[in-house]
């Protein structure tokens, strides 16, 4: 489908909770579980944390997929923040969707501290459907000079 | 702007191998706020830390950037290193080269490419870091534990051999709890009393401990190291300190009717009464409800027999505050009311009874003295039949989704003792499953089996049904594949464990979470399982979820511990990284306060200068000592105002745009 | 042969609209069936029967029914499974199964009788055609 000479070299930000997804990177690292160079993560203190603004700025600045770790439920370190995640993102998930970045390159999902097997397979998964879907075009149009933001 | 300092460590090969070094140290020398840029074999090495400091002096250093391992691993150390050369810790940030890059990238210019972009996403994020200083706040050294059952008194033992204050709030008029009330435990058959009560004498005489019996905590405010706690004594009508527990008034109280709770209501007690004989404290108390007294005005027998003149009709309800820097809860259970159980016709057959009444029946002290009978006629038993799992594992509604843990030991140990002590008595058990995970355990229900003769059925009973002044029992044996109907003098419930009424109402007082069954929710179910989610309070017993006794006090002495670690200190040092409400830009929404898991937020009046003006505002205040840092309250802000200390709006925005770049 | 036995579990599933596999295997359906004695197969067999898709053989057992529908099972199952309705949802299949469109539309008007109650008709309809 793409017409494009070069290679596509995805960008894709993730957010990974401190406590158990963060951790969960550091095991795939520790158990040499190889995943793309493209994923490229966001250290924060819940997934709660992740205010929609981050995600979209991610693709108004060139992302083509955004990630976002945390505990599973039940397990959240802040007992309830992967629940505010799940709800928050949901929403901005099918907002972004309508507004033409599709679903697919959005995700959200439970990786524990445990789980260094996990983590590689999901971050390998979604390159692939980023792989898929090309390069992001949307927010193109909103894109400023990286020059702004420093 | 900063003056930033980027250390790139190779960590010997194991970032050397995959990523070219040299690069990324070129690289970071055009970022913004960069001014020095270096690398080294072992940067967490003594000799790493070396070349940081004399770096920091050289070179005025306001931020330190770390291209190392994971920020698990060494960011206390670096941030130490920081300390030691006088730039504030939280100045310092990590960019994971090692875990997140070259371990798990085997194309060395993949993984350059990609160390550089860590890299500069942790110099964007130090250039809008702010120095950080953890606040401190005091501990008051004095504990509360709210329940003295088992669990309560061995936290309370243990916090005051430790040498902290302790008070023991408990709403009955003993302390002894549930464990009190039973007569053997398992599963090696020893007398509950016989291990309870001495444990009850040494808290009542520990010079630390503090028992506030009949009494109820009313208020909580405050945070971890100094809540600040109403109790309520309820009036007794017996003035304890003169009372010397001779027991004249209840021997000449006339008021005979109340059910006696403490044996389950199989017998009836007066209405000045002591729960039992080795209760603590040793005086008697008024059931108002009861007294002749109270309700007519006339008799007051007790008062005119007592030697000592302690009964006291007009006493009243005595309130005490204290502050306390921890709390342990240990609320306990009670066990499920039945009434949705028809067809086993509790409500309706006085020979149908629960296990803690068959506790009763085979104590001693109990109602029968402790000889088996049924309590329709006072005629010894032929047959005992045992239901398990009346109300556990149920999932319509009627009863408890869980397993209650505890009634597969407690009905093996019944079937047991009424065998031993009575071997023409056939015993029988409806099962589902056995559930003996615990040591010397199963070799205990198997015992049962074999040694004592209990007919263990699979399956489970349909209906009882009184039959010419017995009971027949209409089951299912599903290995057999048939029903079979047993004839009963006595049925026994092995009814639910369920979570003290008392426990919703504190965890709303304490901020401390509760899970759908109202058991209190642990801190983390594997690493923090005595803790609550509230820093501060902690859990003791089967108020957190269904245990035996073993299991309680292991849990009640690590609660113990965790107190007394918090209260060993003098200050507590708080995670700086936490939320912030900027009080001009607050509306005063309120969604922080809503979304907060710890009620760290709340709303205050403060008179700001606004445009030149003073007005007075409702803005959001953040209790520093409270707040962990989740960040929940951030996001739902409309305004903008509330922003998190180390991982700000612009740190996260500037680590995007890096990232991206 | 496979193919059709899944449409067997789906269709009782969804007639029925039981969840088999929340079953706990205590037993208390047959302790309080009272039709226990004429049964070859007992209410606890029959729902793990369907749980193990073998709807086939229940469809042909006697158990079916001889099940008074007394709904004493759904009454007392902890776990909310209604071993009653799933028997009631076989016996629809089987009942349409045999007759397949039993009834049409046309035969009607001859059949009609003032003493036949409306919803007899109704309820003949739901059961006899697809």
């Amino acid at each position: 489908m793409s017409v494009d000479k070069q290679p596509f070299k995805p960008l894709i930000a993730a957010f990974c909770c401190n406590w158990c997804s963060y951790a969960g990177a550091d095991l795939a690292g520790t158990s040499r579980l190889a995943y793309p160079a493209e994923v490229k993560i966001i250290r924060v203190p819940c997934s709660c944390r992740v205010n929609p603004l981050f995600v979209l700025r991610a693709f108004q600045r060139g992302a083509d997929g955004v990630i976002i770790a945390g505990c599973h439920p039940g397990d959240c370190h802040y007992t309830t923040g992967n629940y505010y995640a799940r709800r928050r993102m949901t929403l901005l998930f099918s907002m972004l969707d309508y507004l033409g970045i599709e679903k697919e390159r959005t995700k959200l999902d439970w990786i524990s501290a445990a789980e260094g097997v996990k983590f590689a397979t999901v971050m390998n998964d979604f390159s692939k459907e980023i792989h898929a879907l090309g390069r992001n075009t949307r927010f193109g149009d909103l894109r400023c000079t990286t020059a702004v933001a420093q | 702007m900063q003056r930033i300092g980027v250390f790139v460590c190779w960590c010997g090969s194991n970032i050397a191998a995959a990523v070219d070094i040299e690069t990324v140290v070129q690289a970071m020398k055009s970022e913004p706020g960069v001014v020095y840029s270096t690398d080294y074999q072992y940067m967490c090495s003594e000799a790493g830390q070396g070349k940081l400091k004399d770096a920091v002096k050289e070179h005025g250093l306001t931020g330190i950037v770390i291209c190392a391992c994971s920020p698990r691993m060494h960011e206390a150390t670096f941030r130490n290193a920081a300390k030691a050369a006088g730039v504030n810790p939280y100045m310092v940030e990590i960019a994971n080269i090692r875990e997140q890059c070259s371990w798990i990238h085997r194309d060395r210019a993949e993984a350059t490419a990609k160390a550089v972009v860590l890299s500069r996403t942790a110099v964007a994020k130090v250039n809008l870091n702010t120095p950080l200083t953890p606040g401190t706040s005091d501990v008051v050294k004095r504990a509360l534990v709210i329940g003295g059952g088992i669990a309560g008194l061995q936290s309370a033992l243990d916090i005051a051999e430790a040498g902290y204050q302790v008070d023991i709030v408990e709403k009955q008029p003993t302390i002894g709890g549930k464990m009190a009330q039973l007569d053997k435990t398992f599963p090696t058959l020893d007398c509950a009393a016989c291990i309870l009560t001495p444990k009850m004498v040494d808290a009542a005489q520990h010079e630390n401990i503090r028992i506030y019996t009949y009494s109820e905590v009313e208020q909580v405010s405050g945070f971890v190291g100094n809540f600040s706690v109403r109790i309520r004594g309820k009036a007794r009508s017996v003035k304890a300190d003169i009372c010397s527990g001779c027991g004249l008034c209840m021997e000449k109280c006339p008021s005979k009717k109340a059910k006696d709770e403490f044996n389950m209501g199989l017998n009836n007690r007066r209405a000045i009464y002591i729960p039992f004989a080795q209760a603590i404290p040793n005086v008697p108390v008024i059931d108002r409800e009861q007294c002749i007294k109270f309700k007519t005005g006339k008799c007051g027998l007790c008062a005119r027999v007592c030697p000592a003149d302690a009964v006291d009709f007009e006493q009243q309800d005595s309130i005490i505050e204290e502050r306390y820097g921890a709390v342990v809860l240990a609320t306990g259970f009670h066990t499920l009311s039945l009434e949705h159980y028809d067809e086993y016709q509790y409500a309706r057959q006085p020979d149908v009874i629960t296990s803690l009444e068959l506790e009763r029946i085979m104590n001693a002290a109990g109602p029968t003295g402790g000889k088996l009978l049924r309590p329709s006629n006072g005629k010894a038993p032929k047959s005992v039949v045992f239901v398990q799992c009346v109300g556990s594992r149920d999932t319509t509604g009627c009863g408890k989704t869980y397993c209650s843990k505890i009634c597969c030991m407690y009905t093996a140990k019944h079937a047991m003792l009424i065998r031993e002590k009575y071997p023409e008595v056939d015993v029988s058990v409806f099962y589902i499953d056995v559930r003996t995970p615990g040591k010397n355990f199963d070799e205990f229900y198997r015992r049962a089996v074999e040694d004592y003769g209990v007919r263990y059925i699979k399956g489970m009973v349909g209906k009882v049904v009184p039959e010419k002044g017995r009971l027949l029992v209409r089951g299912s044996d599903l290995l057999d594949d048939s029903q079979v109907a047993l004839e009963a003098d006595l049925v026994v419930l092995a009814s639910a464990v369920e979570a003290d009424a008392s426990a919703k109402g504190l965890a709303t007082l304490l901020t401390a979470s509760i899970d759908t069954n109202n058991f209190y929710t642990e801190a983390h179910p594997k690493l923090k399982p005595v803790e609550s989610p509230t820093a501060g309070v902690y859990l003791s017993g089967v108020c957190q979820g269904p245990k035996d006794i073993p299991e309680t006090v292991a849990q009640a002495s690590a609660a113990a511990v965790k107190v007394v670690g918090l209260l060993s200190k003098d200050k507590l040092l708080s995670n700086p990284c936490i939320a912030r409400a900027d009080e001009l830009l607050c509306s005063g929404c309120s969604n922080c306060e809503h979304v907060c898991p710890y009620g760290a937020v709340s709303y205050i009046e403060q008179e700001l200068r606004i445009h030149g003006r003073n007005q007075i505002r409702r803005i959001a205040k953040v209790n520093e000592a409270i707040c962990q840092g989740c960040g929940a309250c951030t996001v739902v802000c409309t305004s903008g105002a509330m922003d998190l200390r180390g991982f700000s709006n612009s740190q996260i925005m500037a680590e995007v745009d890096a990232l991206c770049r | 042969m496979h193919q059709n036995n899944n449409y067997l579990v789906e269709t009782a599933a969804q007639i029925s609209g039981v969840n088999p596999k929340s079953c706990m295997k205590c037993g208390k359906c047959t302790a309080s069936c009272p039709a226990f004695d004429d049964m070859d197969l007992s209410p606890h067999m029959f729902v793990s029967m369907v749980e193990a898709g073998r709807i086939r053989e229940l469809m042909e057992s006697t158990s079916l029914w001889k099940c008074l529908s007394c709904f004493a099972c759904v009454e007392r199952c902890p776990r909310g499974v209604e071993p009653s309705t799933l028997m009631e949802a076989v016996r629809l299949m089987v009942i349409r199964k045999q007759g397949g469109h039993r009834i049409s539309a046309d035969e009607i008007p001859e059949l009609l009788d003032k003493r036949i109650p409306q919803q007899a008709l109704t309820s003949a309809f739901r059961k006899y055609s697809r």
